[in-house]
């Protein structure tokens, strides 16, 4: 949550933690608006001064449902240089890598080129995205590691877009988001899985993005309270879509991680899906497995914003229904709602689990050694 | 298995409208002329296609007609089977996917009244849901208070996927009415398909739209308790039918969570996310969405942290259930007699009111 700025022994450091960590979610943002100009064809520049992006909500200015913090963000997260927050490698370095003990950091940006309806602007701005991450961030830290950013709603530039990638050990995923034009499983996304698979990229699914439904199945709500917690719900949806539309049928080895959308509902939807697929399989004759074997194989899940019930007991039997080998530590830097690690597991966990939770399992999905 | 007890409360019975035309009676002879001039037919919606095997269990498909549509069979099969002192009929004909308000409002009066004079005059067990033109805040109202002076009628209700959430301002006149007649509002499962069926959009099958119920009670659930619909009216309760619950405790982890963080977005929610769903939110039993294990079953209740919440239902002729299972294993005798006969009667306030007419 939150932190309010207060008098420290070093201006925003934190409490820290002595063992290795990955930090499954990271997002990186541009200091000015025109930082991402000199990776764009003037073309682009011009037509942003000009148009803006022409997204699928109506703000020009902000997001339709205001933020509880300016920009979602820490207030203690301004880098001293100036810039918004999370726009200085220097200030993320001396407030969250060092401090944390971070081996792995994980970049996602966000407001790129997905959700845009000009395709064409979607598909240069994600490339420049891509170039921008390599520049300012994982050549200049060996620790983070990149997410390739896709124009998401054209399937086929977005594959062009992932095999240019490919194998360049700056990216380990391929970034989508959760709300799109489309529920995720839809054909018109498939091109994109065929190639992350192809590079062995697993697919990072972001909570968060405007694809012109509502976001509720019954209209819009009223609250940024209600788009945070409806982000699971979306999840829920976007991930049920993707395994009753047969995409883990067809594309086998391909893995995704669902990012800060939580993972204590994937018990209660894998379950309904099993039992619901119990009665109706003959819709859909081209899924081989239970609904939840899908699942189990080709799903894992970043912790933050953790889960928190009041009995340790009962987040312990909800991690072993889902397993210890498939939740990856994020702490959302340098989002408000940051968990520090230090302090997201309760005690009584054991050393073999919490190596797992923190970093090895990180490590192994995203091939680092 | 669990046994059931004798004198339980069934809160959740589907009986179908056979035909359209089995309305005509009911509606005035404008509506009765549009109809037939317009060549309607049947409001069955893609929500529960007639066919599809989760509309009905096979053995409780009728030879001939609607699944659901044949009193001796809901008698047979549901009522007498497990022994239910009460049942509360909840109507899903597809009156709440009309566009025009008019229309809705003349179909859910037929309706209602269909229900009073082929189901609930019939069989003394039955009670009955008041189904609503919902686009109409006014005609919503006029045909709650309507049906009321009914005291056969124990609740309003409402459908999952609507224009609108439900926690919206628009619809507290609605609520207010229920709670000052005694009347739980019921959110059952289905859509008026007015918005795509999930919040991603259209996905391609039923069993989408089916799975995609239970995310919808959830950001309902959100939307209601941030709005403040218990803080105005705390004596109101609602039922979410048909719903799924074991999603409950890691939603409520998580509304309690960011409500906690957002607080100053929503002042007047001056009670934790989960006394609230305590004090005011009550679900079906079926379907139970788990594995057939007591086990992880009583796990589930135990997350839950609470033993008022269930009430028990068949989703009659739904198929959620096989043979004589209808209470999953493990649950004790204590929780069962509370989720049959005790939790129910203290949701449902008018089901020992036994006149018919004010």
């Amino acid at each position: 949550m939150n932190i309010q700025i207060r008098e420290r022994p070093e201006a925003g450091a934190s409490a820290g933690i002595k063992t290795a960590i990955a930090d499954c979610d990271i997002h990186p943002a541009r200091a000015t608006k025109d930082e991402l100009y000199p990776y764009l064809a003037k073309r682009w520049y011009a037509h942003l001064e000009t148009f803006g992006v022409h997204a699928y909500q109506g703000m020009m200015e902000g997001p339709p449902y205001p933020k509880a913090q300016p920009n979602a963000s820490r207030r203690d997260a301004y880098p001293p240089e100036g810039g918004q927050q999370g726009s200085s490698l220097s200030f993320m370095q001396k407030q969250h890598l060092d401090p944390n003990n971070v081996a792995l950091g994980v970049l996602n940006p966000l407001n790129t080129g997905q959700g845009l309806r000009n395709q064409d602007l979607a598909g240069a701005i994600c490339s420049a995205i891509n170039d921008w991450q390599i520049e300012k961030w994982t050549s200049k830290d060996a620790r983070l590691k990149g997410s390739v950013v896709v124009p998401n709603e054209d399937g086929v530039a977005a594959a062009a877009e992932i095999r240019k990638r490919a194998g360049d050990t700056n990216f380990v995923q391929v970034l989508l988001l959760s709300r799109n034009v489309e529920p995720l499983g839809q054909r018109r996304y498939w091109p994109i899985y065929e190639a992350a698979q192809e590079a062995g990229l697993p697919i990072g699914v972001h909570a968060f993005g405007f694809g012109g439904n509502p976001i509720t199945a019954s209209g819009w709500p009223s609250f940024y309270v209600e788009e945070m917690v409806g982000h699971s719900q979306c999840q829920q949806t976007a991930l049920a879509s993707l395994v009753l539309e047969g995409v883990f049928e067809r594309f086998s080895k391909l893995k995704m991680v669902m990012v800060e959308a939580g993972f204590g509902w994937a018990p209660s939807l894998a379950w309904r899906l099993d039992k619901v697929f119990s009665r109706l399989h003959a819709e859909v004759p081209h899924l081989k497995r239970k609904p939840s074997e899908y699942i189990r194989d080709h799903i894992w899940w970043t912790t933050q914003p953790m889960e928190d019930p009041e009995s340790r007991d009962h987040l312990f039997q909800t991690i072993e229904w889902i397993g210890w080998d498939r939740l990856l530590f994020a702490t959302d830097y340098p989002h408000w709602d940051f968990d520090e690690p230090s302090r997201v597991l309760p005690a009584g966990v054991s050393d073999a689990n919490k190596q797992a939770f923190y970093l090895d399992n990180a490590k192994q999905l995203y091939g680092i050694a | 298995m669990t046994s059931p007890i004798a004198g339980g409360v069934d809160c959740d019975l589907h009986p179908a409208v056979p035909h359209l035309t089995s309305l005509l009676p009911y509606m005035n002879d404008y509506w009765r002329d549009q109809v037939t001039t317009r060549g309607m037919t049947d409001l069955i919606s893609q929500s529960y296609p007639t066919n599809s095997p989760i509309s009905s269990r096979p053995d409780w498909r009728p030879a001939q007609g609607k699944p659901g549509s044949s009193l001796a069979d809901m008698q047979r099969q549901a009522l007498d089977k497990f022994g239910s002192a009460y049942g509360i009929c909840n109507p899903l004909y597809g009156v709440q996917m009309v566009f025009s308000e008019d229309m809705a409002d003349a179909f859910c009066r037929a309706l209602n009244d269909w229900l009073v004079k082929e189901w609930l005059d019939k069989d003394d067990r039955l009670r009955g849901s008041i189904v609503i033109p919902v686009q109409s805040i006014e005609k919503a109202v006029a045909e709650i208070e309507r049906c009321a002076q009914d005291r056969r009628f124990v609740q309003v209700l409402m459908l999952v996927m609507g224009d609108m959430p439900l926690g919206k301002r628009h619809y507290w006149p609605i609520y207010a009415a229920a709670e000052r007649l005694g009347l739980p509002i019921g959110i059952h499962a289905g859509s008026a398909y007015h918005n795509p069926p999930t919040s991603v959009g259209w996905g391609s099958y039923h069993i989408e739209d089916y799975v995609a119920q239970a995310q919808a009670f959830q950001t309902q659930l959100t939307s209601l308790i941030v709005e403040g619909v218990f803080a105005r009216h705390p004596n109101l309760k609602m039922v979410m039918l048909e719903s799924g619950f074991t999603w409950l405790p890691p939603f409520l982890w998580r509304l309690h969570k960011f409500w906690r963080g957002v607080r100053m977005e929503t002042p007047w929610v001056d009670r934790a996310p989960l006394e609230i769903v305590r004090s005011n939110i009550r679900f079906s039993l079926q379907p139970v969405d788990a594995p057939p294990d007591g086990d992880t079953l009583n796990r589930l209740f135990d997350h839950m942290q609470s033993d008022e919440l269930i009430l028990f239902s068949t989703d009659y002729p739904h198929w959620q259930f096989d043979g004589d299972d209808v209470l999953p294993k493990g649950l004790s005798r204590d929780l069962v007699r509370r989720i049959m006969i005790d939790n129910p009667h203290a949701t449902y306030a008018r089901l020992k009111m036994k006149e018919t007419t004010p």
